[in-house]
């Protein structure tokens, strides 16, 4: 059975994520409508749409936040095993497998969602020793590494709730990177943060972007999608309505609905 | 400092009695009011119908008589146990025994709904970011989400334990020779009523006063890093 999913993705067999015909239903309501996203190691894709357009609910879909009614997805050509249940919607086959994939994939929150029982430090080494059992050491180590790269070595020992929107965002990032992650997932990461925070987290996930890392990132940060992305979506009404290069869309959108949406925001 | 004819290493050893009851009694209630919080928000329908069942009936039925029902209760039901085996004498358990398990049900019942909302109120968010972290259900169960639960949950657990040390007195019915049951006897064998029931009352309120600090000092430690951001 897992040759037969190997074989059928064989295209995007060196793929670091490989997505096919996602659905996604609430109740009667059919939010996600087919989607398809192949990702390969250093893409940064940003995918725009305008509210209620499903894009947040794909990303969900990826990691399994949300399951999916329906489709396929392959981590670097492994898929999540699901079956249907009584309601024909997927369950996931493999509590185990699944807990092991999300591990490789990390995701950013609009709202943070730091540990508030936990200082800055601790909620970096978390993850790496639950899940990975890192030596307590280590896991500082690196953890201190990372905040260095994000510029908050000096507040390891906050607590979140005395940080600004702007630094617990940049925190949550390096406590994402702790994990190494293949694949990033962000989800529209700077919509929660006052104007004049945004540009210190956009400023660390172009870092991260120059540094080759694979990313997802949902944003309504136009300028940032357009400079910083490999590749452009633009979801409506929960399919892909148009795809390529950020220079063709915003230069050239070639549906109706794009070049509405981007008017809109770019006036 | 009153006279108390000699009965004050009575009353300790009372004293010592109702403290162990009551710690007691909260380890059994704490296990309790989390397993009854779980079953409440169970996705099985029947675990759903136990637990509530389970508060109404704890919270419908006055305390002295969850304490009687348990201590005579389980004496019938462990000679009908008994029987099969060829046993056939009486059974009593231990009136310590009893009040802890009538006790920490009582405690058990109230916290279910006291853990039930805390819960509730920690927000999704933070346990979605431990499973996109690939952590176990455990993991998170046991590091991110009852760690806050139990902060919002500390305040009703706290008054609920302050309850819960005065209903102590309510065991002596079951002739456990706790604090009131001590005082009792020195009342019978000095006719002194007064000077003992104030001495009873006035240790009892020395617990609450000393349960009260402890309960500031566990809050305020749970909070740690929620509040205002200070100079350091």
């Amino acid at each position: 059975m897992e040759a037969e999913a190997d074989a059928a993705s064989a295209g995007a067999a060196d793929a670091v994520l490989a997505v096919e015909d996602i659905h996604k239903h609430f109740g009667r309501i059919e939010v996600l409508r087919g989607i398809s996203l192949t990702a390969h190691t250093g893409d940064v894709i940003a995918i725009l749409g305008s509210s209620g357009s499903g894009k947040s609910t794909f990303l969900r879909c990826l990691n399994f936040l949300e399951t999916p009614t329906a489709g396929r997805i392959h981590l670097h050509g492994e898929e999540i095993r699901t079956r249907a249940d009584r309601a024909g919607a997927l369950r996931p086959t493999s509590h185990r497998q699944l807990t092991r994939l999300r591990a490789r994939v990390g995701m950013v929150f609009q709202q943070f969602n730091l540990w508030p029982h936990m200082t800055v430090l601790a909620n970096l080494v978390e993850a790496p020793r639950r899940v990975r059992g890192m030596p307590r050491a280590e896991a500082v180590e690196k953890a201190e590494a990372l905040l260095e790269k994000v510029g908050l070595a000096d507040r390891r020992h906050y607590y979140p709730a005395h940080l600004s929107g702007g630094q617990q965002q940049r925190a949550a990032i390096a406590r994402t990177l702790a994990m190494d992650p293949e694949l990033i997932l962000f989800d529209e990461p700077t919509s929660a943060l006052d104007p004049e925070l945004v540009g210190e987290v956009l400023t660390v996930m172009e870092s991260l972007a120059a540094e080759g890392r694979t990313m997802l990132i949902v944003t309504h940060e136009m300028a940032f999608a357009r400079d910083v992305s490999t590749r452009t979506l633009f979801l409506h009404d929960g399919r892909v309505e148009e795809e390529g290069p950020p220079d063709d869309l915003f230069s050239n959108p070639r549906s109706e609905r794009l070049r509405k949406f981007l008017s809109r925001l770019l006036t | 400092m009153p006279d108390l004819s000699g009965f004050e290493g009575q009353l300790a050893l009372g004293l010592w009695m109702t403290v162990r009851l009551a710690l007691s009694s909260l380890v059994i209630g704490l296990v309790l009011g989390l397993a009854g919080a779980a079953a409440m928000s169970a996705p099985v329908a029947p675990l759903r119908w136990i637990a509530h069942a389970y508060t109404t009936i704890i919270r419908g039925i006055p305390e002295l008589l969850v304490v009687l029902l348990i201590y005579f209760g389980a004496s019938v039901a462990l000679m009908k146990l008994a029987a099969p085996f060829g046993y056939t004498g009486y059974i009593e358990l231990s009136p310590f025994i009893a009040g802890s398990v009538a006790l920490g049900l009582t405690f058990g019942g109230y916290a279910s709904e006291v853990f039930r909302g805390a819960f509730q109120a920690v927000p999704p968010g933070q346990a979605e970011a431990a499973v996109a972290l690939g952590m176990s259900r455990t993991h998170i169960f046991f590091r991110i989400t009852l760690p806050q639960a139990w902060r919002l949950a500390l305040p009703g657990l706290g008054n609920l334990f302050l309850v819960l040390m005065k209903d102590t007195a309510l065991v002596s019915v079951i002739g456990l020779e706790e604090l009131m049951r001590k005082t009792q006897f020195a009342v019978g064998a000095t006719k002194e009523p007064f000077t003992f029931y104030l001495a009873a009352a006035l240790i009892y309120l020395g617990l609450t006063i000393v349960s009260m600090g402890l309960l500031a000092w566990m809050e305020k430690r749970a909070n740690r890093g929620l509040g205002r951001a200070t100079a350091s």
